[in-house]
């Protein structure tokens, strides 16, 4: 199991990567959100991947638990994500608005200032 | 236990609540902005330093949660210098903000924004708890993206799109970083990782969790080769807000790269001095020629951020106690300094109405006292003796000539002098030269700018004028990094 989410983490952040590396905004934020769910996945991960390790006492044997502090840890991060990804689709938006154009090259007001 | 170590975190969330009530009046969020940040100087000025002096740490456990298991504040020397710094930036560049935006159209959104920003400083200043630091950090950006973009004007949100996307990758590596440290260690107590990473089977997690924070925090403080964000949005952002941001939150970035490689990664850090010299070394030149070729005043400035923050660097490269020393009276400097020729720079903009240097002029003809403050303070960050810059790059170039690192030596003086040419460019431009045919004022000085601004540039003097008590509190500081056994005991109550 850890050895799929591995791959899965590993592709996310490829794929974020890359499409962070492109000049349109739209993509850039799909890279964003890839970003961070590569990120929560690889924390998630941290805290062992176990069929039946209810971490609660009684309900599953102690060295069979699985870890809840990293699941707690993404649970803020994707809170945060969210935020963050709303306000960046707002700022795109009105960026479209003020400039016309989805290209990052074609942002450069404070470079020529 | 110090059970009031909550305040300057829970003081400014609670006025920024109060604020978004009272949007309607402009006076009643003023007031409450002023007696918030007010109180939290007051709370590190009276009750955090006395703890402070006498007890070395303060450590609060929220809850009463016990320390590896509950979440923990905590703050030594270090935190307690920059937990006041950042109070005096609060208020002072407040009651400039209230002068600058007065019945601006931006003005309800201001306070709320900028109480959150200090919320989110304050709390990465006093966190003992590395999640924790994250969240402060996310607490901080996410405000920092809403002042940033404060007036919707086109510079301000291409810049706001860069800032955010490269602070949101950044705060991703971070993540990434935490995460591998818990993997490895099963805490996120800052002590109780720093007693667990000791071991040699986590080594190999510990150096792939170093690099992740010095780039992560290198992103945020500005560091070569990841500062090419800091240009292109800090100076699109309103004057008092870019101040804040000059002035203090690249400072957050360092304060948690020295943070997280004295405490918790003591092995890696002396295994990257090397990359970290050089980096502070690049980053200080790349700063300096970025701002000999700039026009435009607050870019240039915007440049000098980015080759302070190098002179703050070398203080970590080098390692020494007496560097470390240095650094945080460079902390105490560059903050200050920074902040007041921000906001010095400002008034020239207000009295101009420009800030496109070819277009000022005749400054020191109409605004005399506004000249004398500006040049005070440019010899001050320029390095000029006997004031307070001179103290900090003495103390720095003469760590690294103990530490026998000439090259570097050589690269500080080159920085310093261009600086000062720089600066002083900036003085023949705006101040000295004839005020050309049309000058168009962008509004009056008002005393709430005056009094804030001179009121910051004497504190740059003070600085010069304590630099004994004050770098004394320094070396002690550095100490206390260096030597990390009483935090330890005091944060895991052995």
């Amino acid at each position: 199991m850890t050895v799929v989410m591995a791959i899965v983490v590993g592709g996310l952040f490829a794929a974020g990567s890359y499409l962070l590396l492109r000049r349109s905004i739209v993509r850039l934020i799909i890279g964003l959100a890839l970003l961070s769910h590569a990120t929560n996945l690889f924390v998630f991960t941290m805290g062992w991947l176990r069929q039946g390790g209810v971490p609660l006492i009684g309900l599953s044997p102690s060295d069979r638990m699985v870890d809840p502090v990293p699941q707690a840890l993404i649970l803020t991060a994707i809170v945060i994500g969210f935020a963050t990804q709303a306000f960046v689709l707002v700022l795109s938006y009105r960026a479209h608005e003020e400039t016309g154009t989805d290209d990052l090259d074609q942002m450069k007001a404070m470079d020529l200032s | 236990m110090t059970g009031h170590l909550v305040v300057p975190i829970v003081a400014p969330l609670a006025a920024a609540i109060l604020c978004l009530a009272l949007h309607r009046s402009l006076r009643a969020q003023r007031l409450v902005s002023l007696v918030a940040l007010t109180g939290v100087l007051a709370y590190a000025v009276g009750w955090l330093w006395p703890t402070l002096r006498a007890r070395g740490v303060a450590v609060m456990c929220l809850g009463n949660w016990p320390a590896p298991y509950g979440i923990v504040l905590a703050a030594d020397l270090f935190s307690g210098i920059m937990l006041s710094l950042s109070a005096v930036v609060g208020v002072v560049v407040l009651i400039y903000a209230m002068a600058w935006l007065s019945s601006c159209r931006e003005e309800p959104f201001f306070y709320p924004l900028y109480l959150v920003l200090f919320m989110g400083i304050h709390g990465a200043f006093l966190t003992g708890d590395i999640f924790n630091l994250y969240v402060f950090f996310e607490v901080m950006l996410v405000a920092s993206f809403g002042l940033m973009v404060l007036g919707g004007e086109r510079a301000q949100i291409e810049g706001a799109i860069k800032y955010v996307v490269i602070s949101q990758v950044s705060s991703a590596l971070f993540l990434v970083g935490a995460g591998l440290l818990y993997g490895v260690a099963g805490t996120l107590n800052m002590a109780d990782l720093a007693e667990k990473l000791a071991g040699p089977q986590a080594a190999p997690y510990s150096a792939v969790a170093a690099r992740l924070f010095l780039v992560a925090f290198g992103v945020k403080s500005a560091v070569f080769p990841l500062f090419f964000w800091l240009p292109a949005s800090y100076p699109a952002a309103k004057t008092p807000i870019a101040a804040v941001f000059g002035g203090l939150l690249t400072k957050v970035g360092l304060y948690a790269l020295y943070r997280t490689y004295t405490l918790l990664l003591p092995a890696q850090w002396q295994a990257e001095r090397s990359v970290l010299l050089a980096a502070a070394a690049l980053t200080m030149a790349a700063g300096a020629l970025g701002a000999l070729a700039q026009r435009n005043l607050k870019r240039l400035l915007a440049f000098e951020v980015i080759s302070q923050v190098g002179f703050v660097l070398i203080g970590l490269g080098l390692g020494t106690q007496a560097a470390l020393a240095a650094g945080i009276y460079f902390f105490i400097h560059i903050v200050l300094a920074k902040t007041a020729i921000f906001l010095i720079a400002g008034l020239a903009e207000r009295e101009t109405g420009t800030v496109d240097l070819a277009a000022m002029g005749g400054l020191l003809r109409h605004r005399p006292g506004l000249a004398a403050l500006y040049l005070g303070v440019a010899l001050s960050v320029a390095g000029v003796p006997p004031l307070s810059g001179f103290v900090a790059k003495y103390g720095m170039i003469a760590a690294s000539l103990q530490a026998r690192q000439y090259a570097l030596v050589g690269v500080a003086l080159a920085v310093s002098l261009l600086t000062l040419y720089v600066l002083m460019r900036v003085w023949a431009e705006a101040f000295m030269k004839g005020a050309p045919a049309a000058v168009t004022p962008a509004g009056r000085l008002g005393l709430g700018l005056v009094v804030s601004a001179s009121g910051l540039a004497f504190l740059v003097g003070a600085a010069a004028i304590m630099a004994g008590p004050l770098y004394d509190i320094a070396q002690q500081a550095a100490r206390q990094l260096l030597d990390v056994g009483p935090y330890l005991a005091a944060v895991l109550a052995k």
